[in-house]
């Protein structure tokens, strides 16, 4: 075999194989250039599709009489703000959230203070976030208040359980 | 906005499957024109076998990937390549020191790229179990203390069998073959580690006194760190595994800071370990022999030659920069079996120099950050310390060998996880990947479709 197919071998073995390593560095850059850029990017592009739905909805609630005061625009997600999870953010589509120490729960809680099924919110029919306390031992606060029955949730308030404190964001 | 780390989108997000599926391809190629390439450099031609590497290499690729594709289809879509990659590559490379008369020879096995192929296929076999009946990563929650009886059985079972190159570290089954149990213990340890740690991280955490800045642990909360530290000096002493030994109290040290997030038990664990390790460094003569090959490379051995050290830092060396092309190197100096298992970088180190060593030790590198993001990704917190715990487990195999063969720290006697002969590590490692593809299908897994809620009927809503 000749030294120059040799060398051209062997110096085109060392590129595919760094061609490997920046197609798979290429594949998870999203990770690699912080998850903000991403998350700014799919807030735009996730925002058109969730306005028309709130727009929908918002008639209906001008029928009901209610003011659109509060709910000028719907919360797109739910963040965690205190406690051991500080930082999780849940993209709101629409689905329940179960919190709780289960580890079926959407937000597994570890906490001593939290129960198994602690708390759910969910959106009603116009798309009003709830937030219902399960019947937990120590309680789901919004605000100040003790929750004992299920409440809408106005837009930035504190749900506070056990450590975890959590908002609703645009 | 640092805090956003974890993003939990329930919407659907892409599997990926695709994208696995094209590195995949890419990630048997290679190691086929690897192979081709040797049989160039050593004979001239293409070698026979090379349809039949890359078509089995390929089947077990394509095997896994459906398995992955039908069971854990949210899975990261990294590792399995990645995996590929280094497995085939390790096959590769072992075949190619085969072809090395010197070192191939009866007395010391023989070859062993055949054997290798078959501990790499049983690794698939396992790597498939586990994503077919491992349904939910938190089911082995449930079995913490059992898995810590198991662990320690399984790091104990050594020391009735004999002494292998002055360590204790094999299980001998007559007629089947010899098998070290450490490579299954750092799984398990990792979900014991992980099962503890979340019911006690906040007494851990918590009940601390702040002294000149550090949080001091209370002396009870010490005792589990003690009693760890203890049981790793055991395996130092009685099995001479210095590996093993450093990689189980690293393991933990690591867990516990992330469990945590006190900086205070990585000092104790670091103290704890040089302490430990200096003593018995000073006292074992097998562990003594080892660090004096490493602080003392070139002095002359009982042969009348170097130590292996010193070979496999000249392997380096006459490597340079783009290396001496595959097969064309002469890593066979460094002598003996080590020069397949331990010392298996060197090789990748002089054929493909210090570019081919950069890519392999990032390929590592990128396996390990994908574990680590499985670990943000995990809403449960059990998942989240198991995804560290194995992802560390692999990063400080790989620091341990690759610092040892480079002459940074002593040499240990670990295998480079794939890439090294050895079947107990292949087969462990490709249930280690197996256990972090499950617990990021897990965390990436959208929530099932929202049913429509009736409880918003029933309910009432007084709005004040």
């Amino acid at each position: 075999m000749s030294e120059l197919t040799l060398t051209v071998m062997r110096l085109g073995f060392l590129a595919v194989l760094w061609l490997f390593v920046i197609v798979a560095v290429q594949v998870i850059r999203s990770d690699l250039f912080g998850t903000r850029v991403t998350q700014r990017g799919a807030a735009r592009q996730s925002a058109p599709p969730m306005q028309p739905r709130s727009r929908q909805q918002q008639p209906q609630q001008g029928k009901s009489g209610r003011g659109g005061r509060q709910r000028r625009g719907a919360p797109t997600k739910l963040v965690i703000t205190e406690g051991s999870l500080t930082g999780t953010t849940v993209a709101l589509q629409g689905q329940t959230i179960t919190l709780g120490r289960a580890h079926d729960s959407t937000i597994v809680l570890d906490d001593d203070y939290a129960s198994g099924r602690h708390a759910r919110i969910y959106p009603d029919r116009d798309g009003q976030w709830i937030v219902e306390d399960l019947g937990s031992t120590n309680g789901t606060y919004l605000e100040r208040g003790r929750l004992t029955s299920p409440v809408p949730i106005p837009p930035g308030a504190p749900i506070r359980i056990g450590k975890t404190v959590i908002e609703l964001r645009k | 906005m640092s805090t956003s780390n974890t993003t939990v989108s329930t919407g659907g997000l892409p599997s990926r499957r695709n994208t696995e599926l094209a590195m995949l391809v890419f990630a048997v190629l290679i190691p086929v024109l690897a192979y081709a390439n040797v049989g160039l450099a050593k004979d001239g031609s293409v070698p026979a076998g090379t349809l039949q590497y890359g078509a089995g290499l390929g089947l077990m690729a394509g095997v896994a990937h459906l398995v992955v594709r039908r069971w854990a289809p949210y899975a990261d879509p990294l590792m399995l390549p990645i995996a590929t990659l280094l497995n085939g590559m390790g096959l590769v490379l072992i075949w190619r020191l085969d072809l090395e008369p010197q070192i191939t020879t009866a007395k010391l096995g023989g070859a062993m790229a055949p054997n290798q192929l078959m501990w790499s296929a049983l690794g698939v076999a396992l790597f498939l179990g586990v994503l077919i009946f491992l349904k939910d990563h938190r089911i082995l929650q449930r079995y913490t203390y059992i898995s810590m009886v198991v662990a320690l059985a399984l790091l104990i079972s050594p020391l009735f069998f004999g002494e292998v190159n002055g360590a204790r570290i094999w299980v001998t089954i007559p007629g089947v073959g010899s098998l070290q149990p450490g490579e299954f213990a750092k799984i398990v340890i990792a979900v014991f580690f992980a099962g503890y740690l979340m019911v006690k991280r906040d007494a851990l955490a918590l009940a601390s006194r702040r002294v000149l800045g550090v949080y001091l642990p209370r002396g009870r909360d010490l005792g589990p760190i003690l009693a760890i530290w203890a049981v790793s000096l055991m395996i130092l002493i009685f099995e001479t595994d210095l590996g093993m030994s450093l990689l189980f109290f690293g393991i933990f040290v690591v867990m516990l800071y992330v469990a945590t997030e006190r900086t205070s038990w990585i000092i104790f664990g670091l103290l704890l370990s040089v302490t430990g390790a200096v003593a018995v460094a000073s006292m074992n003569s097998h562990v003594g022999q080892r660090v004096d090959n490493w602080l003392n490379p070139l002095a002359l051995g009982s042969n009348g030659g170097v130590t292996e050290t010193a070979q496999s830092m000249y392997a380096f060396g006459s490597g340079g920069l783009f290396g001496s092309g595959l097969g064309q190197g002469y890593s066979r100096l460094i002598g003996g079996i080590a020069t397949k298992s331990d010392y298996i970088l060197a090789t990748v180190g002089e054929e493909l120099g210090l570019v081919g060593l950069m890519a392999v030790i990032l390929l590592y590198g990128l396996l390990i950050q994908r574990g680590m993001r499985t670990a943000l990704a995990a809403r449960d917190p059990f998942g989240k310390l198991l995804a560290v715990g194995l992802s560390g487990v692999f990063a400080i195999q790989v620091f341990v060998v690759a610092g040892g063969v480079t002459g940074l720290i002593p040499l240990t006697g670990m295998t480079m996880p794939f890439l090294a002969q050895g079947g107990s590590s292949v087969i462990a490692n490709w249930a280690l990947i197996a256990l972090l593809l499950r617990i990021s299908d897990t965390a990436r897994r959208p929530a099932p479709a929202p049913a429509p809620n009736t409880d918003v009927e029933q309910t009432q809503v007084v709005r004040v």
